[in-house]
Protein backbone atom coordinates (compact mmCIF):
# COMPACT_ATOMS: atom_id res chain seq x y z
CA UNK A 1 0.00 0.00 0.00
CA UNK A 2 1.14 3.51 -0.77
CA UNK A 3 2.15 5.71 2.13
CA UNK A 4 -0.13 8.68 2.62
CA UNK A 5 1.54 12.07 2.59
CA UNK A 6 -1.23 13.82 4.48
CA UNK A 7 -3.89 12.80 6.97
CA UNK A 8 -7.29 14.46 7.28
CA UNK A 9 -6.09 16.08 10.50
CA UNK A 10 -3.10 17.60 8.72
CA UNK A 11 -5.33 18.92 5.93
CA UNK A 12 -7.46 20.60 8.61
CA UNK A 13 -4.35 22.21 10.06
CA UNK A 14 -3.08 23.52 6.69
CA UNK A 15 -6.52 24.84 5.79
CA UNK A 16 -6.48 26.70 9.10
CA UNK A 17 -3.07 28.16 8.22
CA UNK A 18 -4.52 29.27 4.87
CA UNK A 19 -7.60 30.70 6.61
CA UNK A 20 -10.13 28.70 4.63
CA UNK A 21 -12.96 27.04 6.50
CA UNK A 22 -13.71 23.61 5.03
CA UNK A 23 -16.78 21.42 5.29
CA UNK A 24 -16.29 17.86 6.46
CA UNK A 25 -16.99 16.63 2.96
CA UNK A 26 -14.30 18.94 1.52
CA UNK A 27 -11.79 17.74 4.11
CA UNK A 28 -12.31 14.13 3.04
CA UNK A 29 -12.23 14.94 -0.67
CA UNK A 30 -9.13 17.14 -0.39
CA UNK A 31 -7.24 14.60 1.71
CA UNK A 32 -7.73 11.98 -1.01
CA UNK A 33 -6.91 14.38 -3.86
CA UNK A 34 -3.89 15.96 -2.12
CA UNK A 35 -2.35 12.55 -1.62
CA UNK A 36 -2.77 11.74 -5.31
CA UNK A 37 -1.30 15.08 -6.36
CA UNK A 38 1.61 14.91 -3.89
CA UNK A 39 2.34 11.42 -5.14
CA UNK A 40 2.72 12.89 -8.61
CA UNK A 41 4.90 15.74 -7.27
CA UNK A 42 7.33 13.09 -5.95
CA UNK A 43 8.53 12.87 -9.54
CA UNK A 44 10.91 15.80 -9.04
CA UNK A 45 12.71 13.92 -6.24
CA UNK A 46 14.42 11.96 -9.01
CA UNK A 47 16.18 15.05 -10.33
CA UNK A 48 19.69 15.73 -9.07
CA UNK A 49 19.69 19.45 -8.21
CA UNK A 50 22.87 19.46 -6.14
CA UNK A 51 24.58 22.83 -6.58
CA UNK A 52 21.85 24.19 -8.93
CA UNK A 53 20.68 27.73 -8.20
CA UNK A 54 16.92 28.29 -7.95
CA UNK A 55 15.25 30.50 -10.60
CA UNK A 56 13.34 33.45 -9.17
CA UNK A 57 13.14 35.63 -12.28
CA UNK A 58 13.64 34.10 -15.70
CA UNK A 59 15.51 37.08 -17.13
CA UNK A 60 17.51 37.48 -13.91
CA UNK A 61 16.26 40.93 -12.99
CA UNK A 62 17.30 41.67 -9.42
CA UNK A 63 16.59 44.37 -6.88
CA UNK A 64 14.53 46.61 -9.13
CA UNK A 65 13.94 49.89 -7.33
CA UNK A 66 12.73 53.35 -8.16
CA UNK A 67 13.12 56.81 -6.65
CA UNK A 68 10.97 57.28 -3.56
CA UNK A 69 8.84 60.12 -4.89
CA UNK A 70 5.23 60.87 -4.01
CA UNK A 71 2.76 60.84 -6.86
CA UNK A 72 -0.96 61.47 -6.94
CA UNK A 73 -2.82 58.51 -5.47
CA UNK A 74 -6.46 57.43 -5.20
CA UNK A 75 -8.79 59.74 -3.30
CA UNK A 76 -10.14 58.17 -0.06
CA UNK A 77 -13.61 57.78 -1.51
CA UNK A 78 -12.29 55.79 -4.46
CA UNK A 79 -10.01 53.68 -2.28
CA UNK A 80 -12.95 52.78 -0.01
CA UNK A 81 -15.48 52.19 -2.77
CA UNK A 82 -15.05 48.41 -2.86
CA UNK A 83 -14.97 47.82 0.89
CA UNK A 84 -18.05 45.83 1.98
CA UNK A 85 -18.18 47.48 5.44
CA UNK A 86 -16.94 50.97 6.18
CA UNK A 87 -17.49 53.87 8.52
CA UNK A 88 -16.51 57.49 7.84
CA UNK A 89 -13.02 57.33 6.34
CA UNK A 90 -12.28 53.82 7.58
CA UNK A 91 -12.69 50.19 6.60
CA UNK A 92 -14.55 48.30 9.29
CA UNK A 93 -12.60 45.22 10.37
CA UNK A 94 -13.67 42.39 12.65
CA UNK A 95 -12.33 42.19 16.19
CA UNK A 96 -8.62 41.38 16.17
CA UNK A 97 -7.83 40.86 19.88
CA UNK B 1 -18.77 39.87 -49.30
CA UNK B 2 -18.00 39.07 -45.67
CA UNK B 3 -20.04 40.78 -42.99
CA UNK B 4 -18.27 43.41 -40.90
CA UNK B 5 -17.99 41.14 -37.86
CA UNK B 6 -16.23 38.51 -39.98
CA UNK B 7 -13.35 40.83 -40.84
CA UNK B 8 -9.98 40.69 -39.15
CA UNK B 9 -8.79 43.65 -37.05
CA UNK B 10 -6.48 44.70 -39.88
CA UNK B 11 -9.32 44.65 -42.44
CA UNK B 12 -11.58 46.56 -40.04
CA UNK B 13 -8.98 49.30 -39.60
CA UNK B 14 -8.57 49.56 -43.38
CA UNK B 15 -12.34 49.76 -43.91
CA UNK B 16 -12.79 52.48 -41.29
CA UNK B 17 -9.83 54.55 -42.42
CA UNK B 18 -10.85 54.15 -46.06
CA UNK B 19 -14.34 55.44 -45.19
CA UNK B 20 -15.98 52.20 -46.33
CA UNK B 21 -17.50 51.61 -42.91
CA UNK B 22 -17.80 53.55 -39.68
CA UNK B 23 -16.39 52.41 -36.36
CA UNK B 24 -19.95 52.41 -35.04
CA UNK B 25 -21.10 50.01 -37.77
CA UNK B 26 -18.16 47.70 -37.09
CA UNK B 27 -18.73 47.61 -33.32
CA UNK B 28 -22.48 47.28 -33.80
CA UNK B 29 -21.98 44.28 -36.11
CA UNK B 30 -19.93 42.51 -33.44
CA UNK B 31 -22.69 43.09 -30.88
CA UNK B 32 -25.21 41.61 -33.32
CA UNK B 33 -23.23 38.37 -33.27
CA UNK B 34 -22.91 38.53 -29.49
CA UNK B 35 -26.68 38.85 -29.07
CA UNK B 36 -27.21 35.94 -31.45
CA UNK B 37 -24.68 33.54 -29.88
CA UNK B 38 -24.09 34.38 -26.23
CA UNK B 39 -26.88 32.15 -24.97
CA UNK B 40 -25.01 29.21 -26.42
CA UNK B 41 -21.35 30.23 -25.93
CA UNK B 42 -21.25 32.27 -22.68
CA UNK B 43 -17.93 33.89 -23.63
CA UNK B 44 -18.62 37.06 -21.62
CA UNK B 45 -19.11 37.91 -17.96
CA UNK B 46 -19.80 41.60 -18.62
CA UNK B 47 -20.77 43.46 -21.80
CA UNK B 48 -20.62 47.25 -22.16
CA UNK B 49 -22.51 47.88 -25.38
CA UNK B 50 -23.61 51.45 -24.66
CA UNK B 51 -20.16 52.60 -23.67
CA UNK B 52 -18.53 50.81 -26.61
CA UNK B 53 -20.89 52.38 -29.17
CA UNK B 54 -20.32 55.80 -27.62
CA UNK B 55 -16.57 55.34 -27.96
CA UNK B 56 -17.01 54.20 -31.59
CA UNK B 57 -19.03 57.33 -32.39
CA UNK B 58 -16.27 59.50 -30.89
CA UNK B 59 -13.77 57.80 -33.20
CA UNK B 60 -16.04 58.38 -36.21
CA UNK B 61 -16.30 62.04 -35.27
CA UNK B 62 -12.51 62.36 -35.05
CA UNK B 63 -12.15 60.77 -38.48
CA UNK B 64 -14.80 62.99 -40.07
CA UNK B 65 -13.08 66.05 -38.61
CA UNK B 66 -9.79 64.89 -40.14
CA UNK B 67 -8.16 64.40 -36.73
CA UNK B 68 -5.59 61.60 -36.27
CA UNK B 69 -6.79 58.33 -34.72
CA UNK B 70 -4.93 55.50 -33.00
CA UNK B 71 -3.66 52.27 -34.53
CA UNK B 72 -6.62 50.22 -33.23
CA UNK B 73 -9.32 52.78 -34.06
CA UNK B 74 -12.72 51.09 -34.13
CA UNK B 75 -11.52 47.57 -33.36
CA UNK B 76 -13.84 45.68 -30.95
CA UNK B 77 -11.69 44.22 -28.18
CA UNK B 78 -12.63 41.74 -25.43
CA UNK B 79 -10.63 41.62 -22.21
CA UNK B 80 -10.18 38.64 -19.90
CA UNK B 81 -11.88 39.33 -16.60
CA UNK B 82 -8.58 38.99 -14.70
CA UNK B 83 -7.41 42.37 -16.02
CA UNK B 84 -8.51 45.53 -14.21
CA UNK B 85 -10.69 47.96 -16.14
CA UNK B 86 -11.62 51.27 -14.55
CA UNK B 87 -15.32 51.45 -13.61
CA UNK B 88 -16.03 48.12 -15.35
CA UNK B 89 -16.57 45.13 -13.02
CA UNK B 90 -13.57 42.78 -12.90
CA UNK B 91 -14.52 39.50 -11.27
CA UNK B 92 -11.86 36.90 -12.17
CA UNK B 93 -15.02 34.77 -12.63
CA UNK B 94 -15.09 34.40 -8.84
CA UNK B 95 -17.81 34.94 -6.30
CA UNK B 96 -15.08 36.61 -4.23
CA UNK B 97 -14.83 39.52 -6.70
CA UNK B 98 -18.40 39.49 -8.02
CA UNK B 99 -18.93 43.12 -6.95
CA UNK B 100 -15.41 44.42 -7.50
CA UNK B 101 -15.15 47.54 -9.66
CA UNK B 102 -11.51 48.60 -10.14
CA UNK B 103 -10.72 52.28 -9.57
CA UNK B 104 -7.94 52.16 -12.18
CA UNK B 105 -6.96 50.64 -15.53
CA UNK B 106 -4.26 48.02 -16.03
CA UNK B 107 -1.35 49.33 -18.13
CA UNK B 108 -2.42 47.17 -21.11
CA UNK B 109 -5.87 48.79 -20.99
CA UNK B 110 -4.31 52.28 -21.00
CA UNK B 111 -2.28 51.24 -24.04
CA UNK B 112 -5.38 49.97 -25.88
CA UNK B 113 -7.34 53.14 -25.10
CA UNK B 114 -4.47 55.32 -26.26
CA UNK B 115 -4.71 53.62 -29.67
CA UNK B 116 -8.51 54.03 -29.80
CA UNK B 117 -9.30 50.32 -29.40
CA UNK B 118 -12.94 49.82 -28.36
CA UNK B 119 -13.34 47.61 -25.29
CA UNK B 120 -16.64 45.76 -25.57
CA UNK B 121 -16.67 43.47 -22.55
CA UNK B 122 -14.95 41.19 -20.08
CA UNK B 123 -14.55 37.52 -20.90
CA UNK B 124 -15.27 34.40 -18.89
CA UNK B 125 -12.45 32.32 -17.45
CA UNK B 126 -11.61 29.64 -14.94
CA UNK B 127 -11.92 31.16 -11.48
CA UNK B 128 -8.74 33.16 -10.78
CA UNK B 129 -7.29 31.60 -13.98
CA UNK B 130 -6.96 28.23 -12.26
CA UNK B 131 -8.03 25.63 -14.80
CA UNK B 132 -7.74 24.40 -18.36
CA UNK B 133 -11.41 24.18 -19.31
CA UNK B 134 -13.27 27.36 -18.19
CA UNK B 135 -15.54 25.08 -16.18
CA UNK B 136 -14.62 26.53 -12.77
CA UNK B 137 -16.13 29.97 -13.50
CA UNK B 138 -18.65 31.15 -10.91
CA UNK B 139 -20.73 32.38 -13.84
CA UNK B 140 -21.05 29.02 -15.60
CA UNK B 141 -18.81 27.43 -18.21
CA UNK B 142 -18.00 28.77 -21.66
CA UNK B 143 -18.74 26.30 -24.44
CA UNK B 144 -16.55 25.26 -27.35
CA UNK B 145 -17.98 26.84 -30.55
CA UNK B 146 -16.93 23.77 -32.58
CA UNK B 147 -18.92 21.41 -30.36
CA UNK B 148 -21.08 22.88 -27.62
CA UNK B 149 -20.79 19.71 -25.53
CA UNK B 150 -17.03 20.22 -25.22
CA UNK B 151 -14.78 22.63 -23.29
CA UNK B 152 -13.20 25.64 -25.02
CA UNK B 153 -9.95 25.13 -23.08
CA UNK B 154 -8.84 27.48 -20.38
CA UNK B 155 -8.32 29.44 -18.46
CA UNK B 156 -8.87 32.17 -21.11
CA UNK B 157 -11.79 30.21 -22.61
CA UNK B 158 -14.03 33.23 -23.13
CA UNK B 159 -11.26 35.19 -24.84
CA UNK B 160 -10.69 32.34 -27.32
CA UNK B 161 -14.34 31.46 -27.98
CA UNK B 162 -15.28 35.08 -28.73
CA UNK B 163 -12.60 35.27 -31.44
CA UNK B 164 -13.66 31.98 -33.06
CA UNK B 165 -17.32 33.11 -33.23
CA UNK B 166 -16.69 36.72 -34.39
CA UNK B 167 -17.96 37.99 -31.02
CA UNK B 168 -14.81 40.17 -30.89
CA UNK B 169 -12.02 41.22 -33.26
CA UNK B 170 -9.18 40.89 -30.76
CA UNK B 171 -8.97 39.74 -27.18
CA UNK B 172 -6.59 39.76 -24.27
CA UNK B 173 -5.85 36.55 -22.41
CA UNK B 174 -3.44 35.66 -19.65
CA UNK B 175 -1.14 32.65 -19.62
CA UNK B 176 0.30 31.16 -16.42
CA UNK B 177 0.74 27.57 -17.61
CA UNK B 178 -0.94 27.60 -21.02
CA UNK B 179 -4.07 29.64 -20.38
CA UNK B 180 -3.81 31.53 -23.71
CA UNK B 181 -2.42 28.71 -25.86
CA UNK B 182 -4.73 25.94 -24.64
CA UNK B 183 -8.01 27.71 -25.50
CA UNK B 184 -6.45 29.11 -28.71
CA UNK B 185 -5.75 25.52 -29.72
CA UNK B 186 -9.20 24.24 -28.68
CA UNK B 187 -11.09 27.06 -30.43
CA UNK B 188 -8.80 27.25 -33.52
CA UNK B 189 -7.58 30.81 -33.09
CA UNK B 190 -4.12 32.40 -32.72
CA UNK B 191 -2.86 32.98 -29.17
CA UNK B 192 0.57 34.18 -28.05
CA UNK B 193 2.19 34.04 -24.64
CA UNK B 194 4.91 36.70 -24.75
CA UNK B 195 8.32 36.49 -23.05
CA UNK B 196 8.01 36.99 -19.30
CA UNK B 197 8.39 40.71 -18.65
CA UNK B 198 7.61 41.93 -22.17
CA UNK B 199 4.03 42.97 -21.36
CA UNK B 200 3.27 44.84 -18.13
CA UNK B 201 1.35 42.91 -15.48
CA UNK B 202 0.31 46.08 -13.66
CA UNK B 203 -3.42 45.70 -13.08
CA UNK B 204 -3.47 41.96 -13.73
CA UNK B 205 -5.02 40.14 -10.78
CA UNK B 206 -2.15 37.92 -9.67
CA UNK B 207 -2.33 34.13 -9.57
CA UNK B 208 1.30 32.97 -9.97
CA UNK B 209 3.28 36.09 -10.65
CA UNK B 210 6.64 34.56 -11.65
CA UNK B 211 4.92 32.61 -14.45
CA UNK B 212 2.09 34.68 -15.88
CA UNK B 213 1.93 37.06 -18.82
CA UNK B 214 -0.85 38.93 -20.57
CA UNK B 215 -0.96 38.19 -24.30
CA UNK B 216 -2.90 38.75 -27.53
CA UNK B 217 -5.52 36.43 -29.03
CA UNK B 218 -6.61 37.00 -32.62
CA UNK B 219 -8.18 35.66 -35.81
CA UNK B 220 -4.85 35.55 -37.61
CA UNK B 221 -1.12 35.99 -37.11
CA UNK B 222 -1.01 39.54 -38.48
CA UNK B 223 -3.63 40.72 -35.98
CA UNK B 224 -1.73 38.95 -33.21
CA UNK B 225 1.52 40.74 -34.16
CA UNK B 226 -0.28 44.08 -34.39
CA UNK B 227 -1.92 43.68 -30.99
CA UNK B 228 1.37 42.58 -29.39
CA UNK B 229 3.06 45.69 -30.78
CA UNK B 230 0.49 47.83 -28.97
CA UNK B 231 0.52 46.09 -25.58
CA UNK B 232 4.26 45.29 -25.23
CA UNK B 233 6.65 47.71 -23.60
CA UNK B 234 8.46 48.69 -20.44
CA UNK B 235 6.35 49.81 -17.50
CA UNK B 236 7.95 51.28 -14.38
CA UNK B 237 4.83 50.23 -12.44
CA UNK B 238 5.77 46.55 -12.92
CA UNK B 239 9.04 45.63 -11.21
CA UNK B 240 9.41 42.54 -13.43
CA UNK B 241 8.94 44.46 -16.68
CA UNK B 242 11.98 44.37 -18.99
CA UNK B 243 13.33 47.57 -20.45
CA UNK B 244 14.02 46.69 -24.09
CA UNK B 245 13.60 48.70 -27.30
CA UNK B 246 10.05 48.43 -28.68
CA UNK B 247 9.52 46.51 -31.91
CA UNK B 248 6.85 46.67 -34.59
CA UNK B 249 6.14 42.95 -34.81
CA UNK B 250 4.15 43.30 -38.05
CA UNK B 251 7.41 44.18 -39.83
CA UNK B 252 8.69 40.64 -39.35
CA UNK B 253 5.81 38.90 -41.11
CA UNK B 254 7.41 37.55 -44.27
CA UNK B 255 6.04 34.57 -46.13
CA UNK B 256 9.24 32.54 -45.98
CA UNK B 257 10.60 29.67 -43.93
CA UNK B 258 13.87 29.63 -45.87
CA UNK B 259 16.73 28.76 -43.51
CA UNK B 260 14.50 28.33 -40.44
CA UNK B 261 15.95 25.68 -38.14
CA UNK B 262 13.25 23.72 -36.29
CA UNK B 263 13.83 21.46 -33.32
CA UNK B 264 11.17 18.86 -32.48
CA UNK B 265 11.57 17.73 -28.85
CA UNK B 266 10.33 14.17 -28.48
CA UNK B 267 9.12 14.97 -24.95
CA UNK B 268 6.29 16.97 -26.56
CA UNK B 269 4.93 13.75 -28.05
CA UNK B 270 4.98 11.82 -24.80
CA UNK B 271 2.60 9.29 -23.28
CA UNK B 272 -0.98 10.50 -23.49
CA UNK B 273 -0.55 12.32 -26.81
CA UNK B 274 -3.35 11.35 -29.16
CA UNK B 275 -2.38 9.81 -32.49
CA UNK B 276 -4.56 12.28 -34.38
CA UNK B 277 -2.84 15.28 -32.75
CA UNK B 278 0.61 13.81 -33.34
CA UNK B 279 -0.17 13.16 -37.01
CA UNK B 280 -1.58 16.63 -37.60
CA UNK B 281 1.33 18.43 -35.93
CA UNK B 282 3.85 16.40 -37.94
CA UNK B 283 1.96 17.37 -41.08
CA UNK B 284 2.47 20.96 -39.97
CA UNK B 285 6.20 20.49 -39.44
CA UNK B 286 6.49 18.82 -42.85
CA UNK B 287 4.63 21.74 -44.40
CA UNK B 288 7.20 24.16 -42.99
CA UNK B 289 9.96 21.92 -44.34
CA UNK B 290 8.34 22.09 -47.77
CA UNK B 291 8.43 25.88 -47.43
CA UNK B 292 12.19 25.96 -46.86
CA UNK B 293 12.74 25.09 -43.18
CA UNK B 294 14.86 22.23 -41.90
CA UNK B 295 13.96 20.15 -38.87
CA UNK B 296 15.62 17.72 -36.54
CA UNK B 297 14.24 15.61 -33.72
CA UNK B 298 15.81 16.42 -30.39
CA UNK B 299 15.42 15.81 -26.68
CA UNK B 300 15.09 18.11 -23.66
CA UNK B 301 15.16 15.53 -20.86
CA UNK B 302 14.17 17.92 -18.04
CA UNK B 303 10.79 18.59 -19.73
CA UNK B 304 9.62 15.38 -18.11
CA UNK B 305 9.62 17.23 -14.78
CA UNK B 306 8.06 20.47 -15.97
CA UNK B 307 4.47 19.64 -15.04
CA UNK B 308 5.26 18.74 -11.41
CA UNK B 309 7.62 21.72 -11.01
CA UNK B 310 5.04 24.03 -12.56
CA UNK B 311 2.20 23.01 -10.27
CA UNK B 312 4.37 23.31 -7.16
CA UNK B 313 5.52 26.82 -8.11
CA UNK B 314 2.05 27.94 -9.26
CA UNK B 315 0.24 26.68 -6.16
CA UNK B 316 2.86 28.11 -3.82
CA UNK B 317 2.63 31.54 -5.42
CA UNK B 318 -1.17 31.31 -5.49
CA UNK B 319 -1.31 30.68 -1.75
CA UNK B 320 0.66 33.86 -1.17
CA UNK B 321 -1.04 36.03 -3.81
CA UNK B 322 -4.56 35.07 -2.80
CA UNK B 323 -3.91 35.74 0.90
CA UNK B 324 -5.01 39.31 0.13
CA UNK B 325 -8.65 38.24 -0.16
CA UNK B 326 -9.71 38.92 3.39
CA UNK B 327 -13.07 40.45 2.47
CA UNK B 328 -12.22 43.76 4.12
CA UNK B 329 -10.89 46.18 1.50
CA UNK B 330 -12.77 44.42 -1.31
CA UNK B 331 -14.25 41.04 -2.05
CA UNK B 332 -16.87 38.82 -0.47
CA UNK B 333 -17.62 39.41 3.22
CA UNK B 334 -20.08 37.48 5.35
CA UNK B 335 -22.76 39.67 6.83
CA UNK B 336 -22.00 39.43 10.50
CA UNK B 337 -20.12 41.53 13.02
CA UNK B 338 -19.63 39.09 15.88
CA UNK B 339 -16.76 36.65 15.74
CA UNK B 340 -13.06 37.26 15.69
CA UNK B 341 -10.93 38.19 12.72
CA UNK B 342 -9.65 34.68 11.91
CA UNK B 343 -13.16 33.17 11.89
CA UNK B 344 -14.66 35.85 9.67
CA UNK B 345 -11.64 35.76 7.35
CA UNK B 346 -11.94 31.96 7.01
CA UNK B 347 -15.68 32.16 6.34
CA UNK B 348 -15.27 34.89 3.70
CA UNK B 349 -12.84 32.61 1.93
CA UNK B 350 -14.98 29.49 2.32
CA UNK B 351 -17.89 31.16 0.57
CA UNK B 352 -15.94 33.46 -1.77
CA UNK B 353 -13.67 30.84 -3.34
CA UNK B 354 -14.62 27.82 -5.46
CA UNK B 355 -13.24 24.31 -4.97
CA UNK B 356 -10.25 24.46 -7.32
CA UNK B 357 -9.06 27.77 -5.87
CA UNK B 358 -9.26 26.35 -2.34
CA UNK B 359 -7.41 23.25 -3.46
CA UNK B 360 -4.52 25.27 -4.89
CA UNK B 361 -4.26 27.71 -1.99
CA UNK B 362 -4.20 24.93 0.60
CA UNK B 363 -1.71 22.73 -1.27
CA UNK B 364 0.44 25.80 -1.93
CA UNK B 365 0.35 26.68 1.75
CA UNK B 366 1.56 23.15 2.48
CA UNK B 367 4.39 23.40 -0.08
CA UNK B 368 5.62 26.62 1.54
CA UNK B 369 5.18 25.54 5.15
CA UNK B 370 8.00 24.92 7.59
CA UNK B 371 9.77 21.65 6.86
CA UNK B 372 8.38 21.32 3.32
CA UNK B 373 9.65 24.52 1.69
CA UNK B 374 12.93 23.01 0.46
CA UNK B 375 11.35 19.66 -0.43
CA UNK B 376 8.76 21.24 -2.73
CA UNK B 377 9.09 24.93 -3.56
CA UNK B 378 12.88 25.34 -3.53
CA UNK B 379 13.35 22.02 -5.27
CA UNK B 380 10.89 23.06 -8.00
CA UNK B 381 12.78 26.33 -8.50
CA UNK B 382 16.02 24.39 -8.95
CA UNK B 383 14.34 22.10 -11.49
CA UNK B 384 13.17 25.27 -13.17
CA UNK B 385 16.81 26.30 -13.65
CA UNK B 386 17.56 22.95 -15.28
CA UNK B 387 14.61 23.36 -17.64
CA UNK B 388 15.84 26.84 -18.61
CA UNK B 389 19.33 25.44 -19.29
CA UNK B 390 17.88 22.68 -21.49
CA UNK B 391 16.10 25.32 -23.55
CA UNK B 392 19.22 27.51 -23.75
CA UNK B 393 21.17 24.56 -25.13
CA UNK B 394 18.42 23.76 -27.64
CA UNK B 395 18.25 27.34 -28.89
CA UNK B 396 21.97 27.33 -29.66
CA UNK B 397 21.09 24.87 -32.38
CA UNK B 398 17.51 25.75 -33.37
CA UNK B 399 15.58 28.95 -34.10
CA UNK B 400 12.28 27.52 -32.91
CA UNK B 401 10.93 24.43 -31.18
CA UNK B 402 7.66 22.93 -32.38
CA UNK B 403 5.19 20.46 -30.93
CA UNK B 404 1.49 20.12 -30.13
CA UNK B 405 -0.13 22.77 -27.93
CA UNK B 406 -2.46 20.24 -26.32
CA UNK B 407 -1.85 16.50 -26.14
CA UNK B 408 -5.43 15.65 -27.12
CA UNK B 409 -8.41 17.38 -28.79
CA UNK B 410 -11.06 19.30 -26.77
CA UNK B 411 -12.67 16.99 -24.22
CA UNK B 412 -16.29 16.75 -23.07
CA UNK B 413 -17.55 19.10 -20.40
CA UNK B 414 -17.56 17.35 -17.05
CA UNK B 415 -15.16 14.66 -18.26
CA UNK B 416 -12.16 15.70 -16.15
CA UNK B 417 -13.42 18.24 -13.66
CA UNK B 418 -13.88 15.71 -10.83
CA UNK B 419 -10.30 14.48 -11.19
CA UNK B 420 -7.91 17.42 -10.67
CA UNK B 421 -4.74 15.50 -11.50
CA UNK B 422 -6.18 14.28 -14.83
CA UNK B 423 -7.03 17.88 -15.71
CA UNK B 424 -3.55 19.11 -14.71
CA UNK B 425 -2.05 16.55 -17.12
CA UNK B 426 -3.59 18.38 -20.08
CA UNK B 427 -1.06 21.22 -19.48
CA UNK B 428 1.93 18.93 -20.04
CA UNK B 429 3.10 20.64 -23.25
CA UNK B 430 2.42 24.25 -22.32
CA UNK B 431 3.88 24.79 -18.81
CA UNK B 432 7.55 24.59 -19.82
CA UNK B 433 7.36 27.93 -21.68
CA UNK B 434 6.13 29.60 -18.47
CA UNK B 435 8.82 28.03 -16.30
CA UNK B 436 11.49 29.19 -18.74
CA UNK B 437 9.81 32.54 -19.52
CA UNK B 438 9.86 31.85 -23.27
CA UNK B 439 7.52 33.24 -25.91
CA UNK B 440 5.19 30.60 -27.36
CA UNK B 441 2.31 30.72 -29.82
CA UNK B 442 -0.52 28.34 -30.67
CA UNK B 443 -1.83 28.42 -34.24
CA UNK B 444 -4.50 26.35 -35.98
CA UNK B 445 -2.91 23.34 -37.70
CA UNK B 446 -5.85 21.16 -38.65
CA UNK B 447 -8.82 19.19 -37.41
CA UNK B 448 -9.60 15.71 -36.21
CA UNK B 449 -13.24 14.60 -36.42
CA UNK B 450 -14.26 18.25 -36.70
CA UNK B 451 -12.28 19.32 -33.62
CA UNK B 452 -9.37 21.77 -33.84
CA UNK B 453 -5.70 20.88 -33.36
CA UNK B 454 -3.15 23.55 -32.43
CA UNK B 455 0.56 23.69 -33.16
CA UNK B 456 2.88 25.30 -30.62
CA UNK B 457 5.97 27.24 -31.71
CA UNK B 458 8.50 28.50 -29.13
CA UNK B 459 11.65 30.59 -29.32
CA UNK B 460 14.30 32.13 -27.03
CA UNK B 461 13.28 34.98 -24.73
CA UNK B 462 12.41 38.19 -26.62
CA UNK B 463 12.47 36.44 -30.02
CA UNK B 464 8.74 36.80 -30.65
CA UNK B 465 9.52 37.78 -34.25
CA UNK B 466 10.87 34.29 -35.02
CA UNK B 467 7.72 32.49 -33.93
CA UNK B 468 5.49 35.09 -35.56
CA UNK B 469 7.25 34.73 -38.89
CA UNK B 470 7.10 30.92 -38.77
CA UNK B 471 3.43 31.08 -37.79
CA UNK B 472 2.66 33.62 -40.52
CA UNK B 473 4.37 31.53 -43.19
CA UNK B 474 2.44 28.43 -42.09
CA UNK B 475 -0.84 30.35 -42.08
CA UNK B 476 -0.25 31.86 -45.54
CA UNK B 477 0.25 28.40 -47.01
CA UNK B 478 -2.57 26.52 -45.30
CA UNK B 479 -6.29 27.15 -44.90
CA UNK B 480 -7.00 25.79 -41.38
CA UNK B 481 -7.12 29.23 -39.76
CA UNK B 482 -9.84 30.42 -42.14
CA UNK B 483 -12.29 27.67 -41.22
CA UNK B 484 -15.08 28.91 -38.96
CA UNK B 485 -17.31 26.97 -36.58
CA UNK B 486 -21.01 26.64 -37.42
CA UNK B 487 -22.42 27.14 -33.93
CA UNK B 488 -25.44 24.90 -33.37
Amino acid sequence: MKKNHLSKKEVEHIAWLAHIELSDQEKLLFTKQFNEILDYFKKIDEVDTEGIEPTYHVLNLENVSRKDKTKPSLPTKEALRNAPKKEKKFIKAPRIV
Amino acid sequence: MPKLQQLTARETIQKIQGNEATAEECVHAVFETIHKLEDKINAYVTLIEGEALKKAKQIDRKISEGKPVGKLAGVAIAVKDAICTQRIPTTCSSRMLKNFVPPYDATVIERIKKEDGVIIGKTNMDEFAMGSSTETSHFGPTRNPWDLSRVPGGSSGGSAACIATDEAMLSLGTDTGGSIRCPASYCSVVGLKPTYGLVSRYGLIAYANSLEQIGPMAKDVYDCALFLTIIAGYDPKDGTSVNVAPKDYTQFLKDSAEGLKIGVPREFFGEGTSDAVEKQVWKGINKLEELGATYEETSLPSLEYSLAAYYIVAMSEASSNLARYDGLRYGYRVDKDDGDWATIYSQNRRIGFGTEVKRRIILGTYALSAGYYSKYYLKALRVRTLIRRNFEEAFKKFDVLIGPTMPFPPFKMGEKIEDPLALYMSDVDTVAANLAGLPAISIPCGFTKGLPVGMQIMASPLKEELILQAAYTFEQNTSYGRRKPAVK
